[in-house]
Protein backbone atom coordinates (compact mmCIF):
# COMPACT_ATOMS: atom_id res chain seq x y z
CA UNK A 1 0.00 0.00 0.00
CA UNK A 2 1.22 3.74 -0.81
CA UNK A 3 0.19 6.54 0.37
CA UNK A 4 -1.02 9.29 -1.68
CA UNK A 5 1.38 11.81 -3.08
CA UNK A 6 2.64 14.65 -0.81
CA UNK A 7 4.94 17.56 -0.36
CA UNK A 8 7.10 16.59 2.74
CA UNK A 9 8.68 19.40 4.92
CA UNK A 10 11.54 18.86 7.49
CA UNK A 11 10.86 21.36 10.07
CA UNK A 12 13.64 23.14 11.32
CA UNK A 13 11.87 24.14 14.80
CA UNK A 14 8.88 24.02 16.43
CA UNK A 15 8.15 27.84 15.49
CA UNK A 16 9.18 26.68 11.91
CA UNK A 17 6.42 24.24 12.20
CA UNK A 18 4.12 26.06 13.33
CA UNK A 19 4.92 29.22 10.67
CA UNK A 20 4.03 25.98 8.08
CA UNK A 21 0.99 24.80 9.59
CA UNK A 22 -0.61 28.68 9.60
CA UNK A 23 0.59 28.69 5.88
CA UNK A 24 -0.36 25.39 4.26
CA UNK A 25 -3.62 25.19 7.13
CA UNK A 26 -5.55 21.96 6.27
CA UNK A 27 -3.59 20.64 3.51
CA UNK A 28 -0.87 19.93 6.30
CA UNK A 29 -0.20 17.08 9.11
CA UNK A 30 2.13 16.89 11.54
CA UNK A 31 4.88 13.92 11.07
CA UNK A 32 6.88 13.15 14.04
CA UNK A 33 7.32 8.89 14.51
CA UNK A 34 4.60 8.10 11.52
CA UNK A 35 3.19 4.85 13.67
CA UNK A 36 -0.56 6.13 13.70
CA UNK A 37 -0.52 8.75 10.87
CA UNK A 38 1.60 6.21 7.88
CA UNK A 39 -0.66 3.21 8.25
CA UNK A 40 -3.61 5.56 7.64
CA UNK A 41 -2.21 7.58 4.69
CA UNK A 42 -1.17 4.18 3.38
CA UNK A 43 -5.18 2.90 3.91
CA UNK A 44 -5.81 6.47 1.90
CA UNK A 45 -7.89 7.49 5.04
CA UNK A 46 -5.62 10.49 4.94
CA UNK A 47 -4.55 12.56 2.18
CA UNK A 48 -2.56 15.52 3.29
CA UNK A 49 -1.14 17.36 0.97
CA UNK A 50 1.98 18.23 3.03
CA UNK A 51 3.63 16.32 5.54
CA UNK A 52 5.86 18.70 8.17
CA UNK A 53 8.07 16.45 9.44
CA UNK A 54 8.76 17.59 13.37
CA UNK A 55 10.19 13.96 14.76
CA UNK A 56 13.69 15.22 14.94
CA UNK A 57 13.26 18.27 16.46
CA UNK A 58 15.63 17.74 19.57
CA UNK A 59 13.34 20.56 21.60
CA UNK A 60 10.43 18.34 21.11
CA UNK A 61 12.13 15.13 22.81
CA UNK A 62 13.57 14.45 26.24
CA UNK A 63 12.13 13.75 29.55
CA UNK A 64 12.83 15.90 32.70
CA UNK A 65 11.80 16.79 36.16
CA UNK A 66 9.87 20.59 36.43
CA UNK A 67 8.56 20.37 40.18
CA UNK A 68 5.80 18.07 40.76
CA UNK A 69 5.66 17.81 37.28
CA UNK A 70 7.32 15.78 34.68
CA UNK A 71 7.53 16.57 31.40
CA UNK A 72 7.96 14.81 28.28
CA UNK A 73 8.77 16.04 25.16
CA UNK A 74 6.27 15.03 22.28
CA UNK A 75 8.35 13.78 19.95
CA UNK A 76 9.87 11.50 22.55
CA UNK A 77 9.30 7.74 21.55
CA UNK A 78 7.18 5.04 23.40
CA UNK A 79 10.92 3.12 24.11
CA UNK A 80 12.98 5.93 25.79
CA UNK A 81 10.26 6.74 27.76
CA UNK A 82 9.71 3.25 29.04
CA UNK A 83 13.21 3.19 29.78
CA UNK A 84 13.67 6.58 31.26
CA UNK A 85 15.05 5.80 35.01
CA UNK A 86 12.94 9.04 35.76
CA UNK A 87 9.40 7.78 34.83
CA UNK A 88 9.96 4.57 35.86
CA UNK A 89 10.83 5.62 39.74
CA UNK A 90 8.19 8.52 39.60
CA UNK A 91 5.41 7.55 37.20
CA UNK A 92 5.73 3.76 36.73
CA UNK A 93 2.24 3.66 35.30
CA UNK A 94 3.12 6.07 32.39
CA UNK A 95 6.47 3.94 31.98
CA UNK A 96 4.81 0.70 32.37
CA UNK A 97 2.06 2.21 29.37
CA UNK A 98 4.22 3.18 27.15
CA UNK A 99 5.87 -0.56 27.07
CA UNK A 100 2.57 -1.54 25.98
CA UNK A 101 1.73 -0.10 23.01
CA UNK A 102 2.20 -2.15 19.92
CA UNK A 103 5.95 -3.87 19.87
CA UNK A 104 9.20 -3.16 20.23
CA UNK A 105 9.79 -2.02 16.63
CA UNK A 106 6.70 -0.05 16.90
CA UNK A 107 7.67 1.88 20.73
CA UNK A 108 11.40 2.32 18.48
CA UNK A 109 9.41 5.53 16.13
CA UNK A 110 5.93 5.70 17.81
CA UNK A 111 5.97 9.12 20.10
CA UNK A 112 3.83 9.97 23.12
CA UNK A 113 2.48 13.08 21.22
CA UNK A 114 1.34 11.14 18.65
CA UNK A 115 -0.45 8.93 20.17
CA UNK A 116 -1.98 11.51 22.45
CA UNK A 117 -3.21 13.36 19.17
CA UNK A 118 -4.35 10.31 17.24
CA UNK A 119 -6.56 9.89 20.68
CA UNK A 120 -7.44 6.34 19.36
CA UNK A 121 -10.13 5.49 22.74
CA UNK A 122 -8.29 1.55 22.86
CA UNK A 123 -4.96 3.05 22.93
CA UNK A 124 -2.75 3.12 25.76
CA UNK A 125 -1.01 6.03 26.35
CA UNK A 126 -4.53 8.45 26.43
CA UNK A 127 -5.95 5.78 29.03
CA UNK A 128 -2.68 6.09 31.05
CA UNK A 129 -2.77 10.34 30.84
CA UNK A 130 -6.24 10.57 31.98
CA UNK A 131 -5.82 7.77 35.06
CA UNK A 132 -2.70 10.04 35.80
CA UNK A 133 -4.24 13.03 36.00
CA UNK A 134 -1.72 14.31 33.53
CA UNK A 135 -2.30 17.44 31.02
CA UNK A 136 -1.02 18.69 27.29
CA UNK A 137 1.32 21.29 26.87
CA UNK A 138 -0.22 22.81 23.41
CA UNK A 139 1.71 25.92 21.13
CA UNK A 140 0.19 27.32 18.50
CA UNK A 141 0.22 31.11 17.20
CA UNK A 142 -1.10 32.63 19.72
CA UNK A 143 0.44 30.97 22.62
CA UNK A 144 0.62 28.56 24.92
CA UNK A 145 -2.39 26.51 27.07
CA UNK A 146 -1.99 23.23 28.89
CA UNK A 147 -5.19 20.94 28.83
CA UNK A 148 -6.17 18.89 31.72
CA UNK A 149 -6.14 15.22 30.21
CA UNK A 150 -9.54 14.87 31.00
CA UNK A 151 -10.92 17.92 28.61
CA UNK A 152 -8.23 16.71 25.86
CA UNK A 153 -10.06 13.69 24.44
CA UNK A 154 -13.18 15.17 22.74
CA UNK A 155 -14.46 12.75 20.95
CA UNK A 156 -13.86 9.32 18.50
CA UNK A 157 -10.29 10.36 17.30
CA UNK A 158 -11.06 14.21 18.45
CA UNK A 159 -8.38 15.85 20.74
CA UNK A 160 -9.20 19.62 21.58
CA UNK A 161 -5.68 20.41 19.80
CA UNK A 162 -6.72 23.53 17.24
CA UNK A 163 -6.05 23.93 13.65
CA UNK A 164 -2.34 25.57 13.49
CA UNK A 165 -1.58 23.69 17.11
CA UNK A 166 1.17 21.37 18.12
CA UNK A 167 1.82 19.16 21.18
CA UNK A 168 4.66 20.58 22.99
CA UNK A 169 4.84 18.17 25.70
CA UNK A 170 3.17 15.90 28.15
CA UNK A 171 3.57 16.71 31.82
CA UNK A 172 1.92 13.93 34.49
CA UNK A 173 2.55 14.41 38.35
CA UNK A 174 5.39 12.53 40.27
CA UNK A 175 3.85 10.25 41.86
CA UNK A 176 6.92 7.83 43.65
CA UNK A 177 5.55 4.83 45.41
CA UNK A 178 1.87 5.54 44.38
CA UNK A 179 -0.18 2.19 44.07
CA UNK A 180 -1.20 1.55 40.43
CA UNK A 181 -2.50 -1.65 38.34
CA UNK A 182 -2.59 -1.82 35.02
CA UNK A 183 -4.85 -4.31 32.82
CA UNK A 184 -5.33 -4.92 29.29
CA UNK A 185 -7.47 -7.05 27.48
CA UNK A 186 -6.00 -7.85 23.92
CA UNK A 187 -6.71 -10.94 21.63
CA UNK A 188 -3.36 -11.08 19.65
CA UNK A 189 0.01 -9.79 20.70
CA UNK A 190 0.57 -5.96 19.84
CA UNK A 191 -3.09 -5.46 19.36
CA UNK A 192 -5.32 -2.53 20.84
CA UNK A 193 -6.99 -3.10 23.85
CA UNK A 194 -10.36 -4.73 23.62
CA UNK A 195 -10.67 -2.97 27.14
CA UNK A 196 -8.21 -1.48 29.20
CA UNK A 197 -8.32 -0.59 32.52
CA UNK A 198 -5.55 1.67 34.59
CA UNK A 199 -5.63 2.93 38.53
CA UNK A 200 -3.63 5.04 40.62
CA UNK A 201 -4.58 6.23 43.85
CA UNK A 202 -8.23 6.24 43.50
CA UNK A 203 -8.38 7.25 39.88
CA UNK A 204 -9.50 4.98 37.37
CA UNK A 205 -9.42 5.45 33.74
CA UNK A 206 -10.94 2.90 31.14
CA UNK A 207 -10.17 2.49 27.40
CA UNK A 208 -12.37 1.31 24.84
CA UNK A 209 -15.33 1.83 26.53
CA UNK A 210 -16.71 5.10 24.12
CA UNK A 211 -15.43 7.21 21.88
CA UNK A 212 -12.61 8.90 24.28
CA UNK A 213 -11.15 7.24 27.32
CA UNK A 214 -12.69 7.90 30.28
CA UNK A 215 -13.07 8.07 33.72
CA UNK A 216 -14.52 5.35 35.77
CA UNK A 217 -16.48 7.97 38.06
CA UNK A 218 -18.90 5.55 39.91
CA UNK A 219 -16.20 3.23 41.75
CA UNK A 220 -14.25 5.82 41.89
CA UNK A 221 -16.61 7.59 44.30
CA UNK A 222 -17.36 4.37 46.08
CA UNK A 223 -13.34 3.60 46.51
CA UNK A 224 -13.74 6.96 48.35
CA UNK A 225 -16.49 6.30 50.38
CA UNK A 226 -14.87 2.90 51.50
CA UNK A 227 -16.07 0.37 48.98
CA UNK A 228 -13.67 -2.34 48.32
CA UNK A 229 -11.84 -2.91 45.08
CA UNK A 230 -14.32 -5.57 43.74
CA UNK A 231 -17.43 -3.40 45.35
CA UNK A 232 -16.07 -0.70 43.50
CA UNK A 233 -15.26 -2.41 40.07
CA UNK A 234 -19.01 -3.62 39.87
CA UNK A 235 -19.52 -0.02 39.02
CA UNK A 236 -16.95 0.27 36.62
CA UNK A 237 -19.40 0.17 33.19
CA UNK A 238 -21.86 2.57 34.70
CA UNK A 239 -22.55 5.34 32.39
CA UNK A 240 -20.28 3.83 29.74
CA UNK A 241 -21.30 3.75 25.91
CA UNK A 242 -18.72 1.26 24.75
CA UNK A 243 -18.91 0.55 20.72
CA UNK A 244 -19.48 -2.79 19.46
CA UNK A 245 -17.59 -4.83 16.99
CA UNK A 246 -16.12 -7.66 15.75
CA UNK A 247 -14.14 -8.20 19.14
CA UNK A 248 -16.90 -7.68 21.48
CA UNK A 249 -20.35 -6.81 21.99
CA UNK A 250 -21.49 -3.51 24.76
CA UNK A 251 -22.28 -6.21 26.94
CA UNK A 252 -19.07 -7.97 27.05
CA UNK A 253 -17.28 -5.04 26.68
CA UNK A 254 -19.00 -3.82 30.39
CA UNK A 255 -18.29 -7.09 31.76
CA UNK A 256 -14.44 -6.42 30.89
CA UNK A 257 -14.57 -2.71 32.26
CA UNK A 258 -15.69 -4.58 35.61
CA UNK A 259 -13.23 -7.70 35.50
CA UNK A 260 -9.81 -5.43 34.38
CA UNK A 261 -11.19 -2.42 36.58
CA UNK A 262 -10.90 -5.14 40.11
CA UNK A 263 -7.95 -6.80 38.46
CA UNK A 264 -5.98 -3.09 38.45
CA UNK A 265 -7.50 -1.88 42.00
CA UNK A 266 -6.35 -5.58 43.19
CA UNK A 267 -3.02 -5.14 41.53
CA UNK A 268 -2.46 -2.03 43.33
CA UNK A 269 0.35 -2.03 46.11
CA UNK B 1 13.47 14.93 -2.66
CA UNK B 2 16.87 13.74 -2.23
CA UNK B 3 17.93 11.59 0.57
CA UNK B 4 21.37 10.70 1.85
CA UNK B 5 20.82 7.44 3.65
CA UNK B 6 24.25 4.92 4.80
CA UNK B 7 23.13 1.36 3.98
CA UNK B 8 24.96 -1.26 5.55
CA UNK B 9 28.14 0.87 5.62
CA UNK B 10 27.65 2.68 2.44
CA UNK B 11 26.74 5.74 1.77
CA UNK B 12 23.62 6.64 -0.71
CA UNK B 13 22.67 9.47 -2.41
CA UNK B 14 19.10 9.18 -4.56
CA UNK B 15 16.56 10.86 -5.52
CA UNK B 16 13.13 9.88 -3.87
CA UNK B 17 9.41 10.80 -3.93
CA UNK B 18 8.34 11.69 -0.09
CA UNK B 19 5.98 9.00 -0.03
CA UNK B 20 8.55 6.47 -0.78
CA UNK B 21 8.40 3.93 1.87
CA UNK B 22 11.60 2.98 3.44
CA UNK B 23 11.30 -0.81 2.55
CA UNK B 24 10.83 -0.03 -1.18
CA UNK B 25 13.57 2.23 -1.50
CA UNK B 26 15.69 -0.71 0.12
CA UNK B 27 14.20 -3.19 -2.57
CA UNK B 28 13.46 -1.19 -5.76
CA UNK B 29 16.05 1.30 -5.14
CA UNK B 30 19.16 -0.40 -3.52
CA UNK B 31 18.28 -3.51 -4.63
CA UNK B 32 18.45 -5.09 -1.67
CA UNK B 33 15.63 -8.13 -1.21
CA UNK B 34 16.49 -9.84 2.44
CA UNK B 35 13.33 -7.12 4.15
CA UNK B 36 9.93 -8.91 2.80
CA UNK B 37 6.47 -6.88 2.78
CA UNK B 38 4.67 -9.01 4.53
CA UNK B 39 1.35 -7.82 6.13
CA UNK B 40 2.25 -3.81 4.98
CA UNK B 41 0.35 -2.40 8.27
CA UNK B 42 3.02 -2.74 11.09
CA UNK B 43 2.05 -6.16 12.14
CA UNK B 44 4.33 -8.86 11.02
CA UNK B 45 8.01 -7.61 10.84
CA UNK B 46 8.92 -9.00 7.88
CA UNK B 47 10.34 -5.77 6.76
CA UNK B 48 12.13 -5.05 9.82
CA UNK B 49 15.61 -3.58 9.88
CA UNK B 50 18.34 -1.72 11.66
CA UNK B 51 18.00 2.36 11.64
CA UNK B 52 20.23 4.60 13.66
CA UNK B 53 20.56 8.40 13.69
CA UNK B 54 23.20 10.79 13.37
CA UNK B 55 24.75 10.79 16.29
CA UNK B 56 23.66 7.60 18.24
CA UNK B 57 26.05 4.82 19.84
CA UNK B 58 25.31 0.83 18.78
CA UNK B 59 24.19 -0.79 15.76
CA UNK B 60 20.83 1.18 15.82
CA UNK B 61 17.07 0.41 16.66
CA UNK B 62 14.74 -2.19 15.31
CA UNK B 63 12.10 -0.52 13.17
CA UNK B 64 9.60 -1.48 10.71
CA UNK B 65 10.26 -0.30 7.31
CA UNK B 66 7.05 -0.56 5.64
CA UNK B 67 6.12 2.18 7.95
CA UNK B 68 8.97 4.74 8.22
CA UNK B 69 9.25 6.57 4.55
CA UNK B 70 12.48 7.02 3.08
CA UNK B 71 12.74 10.75 3.43
CA UNK B 72 12.47 10.19 7.54
CA UNK B 73 15.77 8.07 6.84
CA UNK B 74 17.43 10.62 5.66
CA UNK B 75 21.23 11.18 7.39
CA UNK B 76 20.42 8.03 9.36
CA UNK B 77 22.36 4.85 8.89
CA UNK B 78 20.46 1.75 7.70
CA UNK B 79 21.02 -1.73 8.27
CA UNK B 80 19.72 -4.62 6.57
CA UNK B 81 19.88 -8.49 6.59
CA UNK B 82 22.63 -8.15 4.49
CA UNK B 83 24.17 -5.85 6.13
CA UNK B 84 25.22 -8.44 9.24
CA UNK B 85 28.06 -10.09 8.36
CA UNK B 86 30.60 -10.23 5.08
CA UNK B 87 29.68 -11.84 1.93
CA UNK B 88 29.73 -15.66 2.68
CA UNK B 89 29.81 -15.09 6.46
CA UNK B 90 27.00 -15.55 8.72
CA UNK B 91 26.20 -12.88 11.77
CA UNK B 92 25.96 -14.80 15.14
CA UNK B 93 22.52 -14.51 14.98
CA UNK B 94 21.86 -16.19 11.00
CA UNK B 95 24.20 -19.02 12.62
CA UNK B 96 22.24 -19.76 15.40
CA UNK B 97 19.32 -19.50 13.05
CA UNK B 98 21.17 -22.02 11.10
CA UNK B 99 22.17 -24.04 13.72
CA UNK B 100 18.49 -24.24 15.44
CA UNK B 101 16.57 -24.85 12.90
CA UNK B 102 14.48 -21.46 13.78
CA UNK B 103 13.51 -21.06 9.79
CA UNK B 104 11.26 -23.15 7.72
CA UNK B 105 9.69 -21.20 4.70
CA UNK B 106 12.14 -18.23 5.83
CA UNK B 107 10.26 -15.29 4.82
CA UNK B 108 10.03 -14.43 7.83
CA UNK B 109 13.29 -15.03 9.07
CA UNK B 110 15.37 -11.48 7.85
CA UNK B 111 13.09 -9.19 9.99
CA UNK B 112 13.50 -12.17 12.82
CA UNK B 113 16.89 -11.84 12.62
CA UNK B 114 17.05 -8.02 12.54
CA UNK B 115 14.53 -8.01 15.37
CA UNK B 116 16.64 -10.52 17.46
CA UNK B 117 20.18 -8.65 16.34
CA UNK B 118 18.68 -5.68 17.80
CA UNK B 119 16.97 -7.19 21.00
CA UNK B 120 20.45 -8.39 22.20
CA UNK B 121 22.32 -5.20 21.55
CA UNK B 122 19.72 -3.81 24.19
CA UNK B 123 19.91 -6.80 26.23
CA UNK B 124 22.71 -9.40 25.78
CA UNK B 125 21.37 -11.56 28.17
CA UNK B 126 17.40 -12.37 27.64
CA UNK B 127 15.50 -14.48 29.32
CA UNK B 128 12.87 -17.16 27.33
CA UNK B 129 10.16 -14.63 28.47
CA UNK B 130 12.43 -11.67 27.51
CA UNK B 131 12.79 -12.88 24.33
CA UNK B 132 9.34 -13.84 23.65
CA UNK B 133 8.29 -10.16 23.93
CA UNK B 134 11.23 -9.02 22.63
CA UNK B 135 9.88 -10.81 19.25
CA UNK B 136 6.12 -10.14 19.44
CA UNK B 137 6.47 -7.77 16.63
CA UNK B 138 7.41 -10.36 14.47
CA UNK B 139 5.02 -13.15 13.02
CA UNK B 140 6.38 -16.72 11.49
CA UNK B 141 3.36 -18.64 10.03
CA UNK B 142 5.31 -21.83 9.59
CA UNK B 143 8.06 -23.14 12.30
CA UNK B 144 6.31 -21.54 15.09
CA UNK B 145 7.91 -19.68 17.93
CA UNK B 146 10.48 -22.37 19.88
CA UNK B 147 13.10 -22.89 17.87
CA UNK B 148 13.48 -19.14 16.86
CA UNK B 149 13.63 -18.46 20.56
CA UNK B 150 16.17 -20.96 21.30
CA UNK B 151 17.46 -19.75 18.34
CA UNK B 152 18.43 -16.44 19.81
CA UNK B 153 18.64 -17.77 23.16
CA UNK B 154 21.82 -19.54 21.95
CA UNK B 155 23.23 -16.47 20.25
CA UNK B 156 22.79 -14.66 23.65
CA UNK B 157 24.71 -17.45 24.83
CA UNK B 158 27.30 -17.61 23.13
CA UNK B 159 27.95 -13.97 23.57
CA UNK B 160 29.08 -13.33 20.23
CA UNK B 161 25.88 -11.63 19.24
CA UNK B 162 26.38 -8.24 21.12
CA UNK B 163 30.22 -8.45 20.69
CA UNK B 164 29.58 -9.13 17.08
CA UNK B 165 27.41 -6.12 16.68
CA UNK B 166 29.33 -3.92 18.56
CA UNK B 167 32.10 -4.81 16.30
CA UNK B 168 29.98 -4.05 13.35
CA UNK B 169 29.12 -0.86 14.68
CA UNK B 170 32.41 0.52 14.73
CA UNK B 171 33.25 -1.10 10.91
CA UNK B 172 30.16 1.19 10.55
CA UNK B 173 31.73 4.17 11.95
CA UNK B 174 35.44 3.58 10.60
CA UNK B 175 33.81 3.42 7.32
CA UNK B 176 31.92 6.57 7.69
CA UNK B 177 34.41 8.49 8.53
CA UNK B 178 36.75 7.16 5.89
CA UNK B 179 39.03 5.79 7.76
Amino acid sequence: MIPAPFDYVAAESATHALDLLDSLGDDAKLLAGGHSLLPMMKLRLATPAVLIDIGRLTELIGIRADGDDLVIGAATPHAAVAASDLVRADAPLLAHSAAQVGDPQIRHRGTIGGSLAHADPAADLPMALVALGGRVDLVGQGGTRSVAADDFFTGFFETSLEPGELIASVRVPRHPGAAWGYQKFVRRANDWAIVGAAAINGRIALANMGPTPLRARAAEQALAEGASAAEAADLAAEGTEPGEDVHADRDYRRHLARVLTRRALEQRT
Amino acid sequence: MQVEITVNGQQRTDDVEPRLLLVHYLREVCGLRAANVGCDTTSCGACTVLMKGAGEGGGGTSVKSCTVLAVQANGRQVTTAEGLAPAGELHPVQAAFRQEHGLQCGFCTPGMVMAAVGLLSENPDPTEAEVREGLEGNFCRCTGYHNIVRAVLAAAASGSGAAEDRDGAAEQERAEVGA
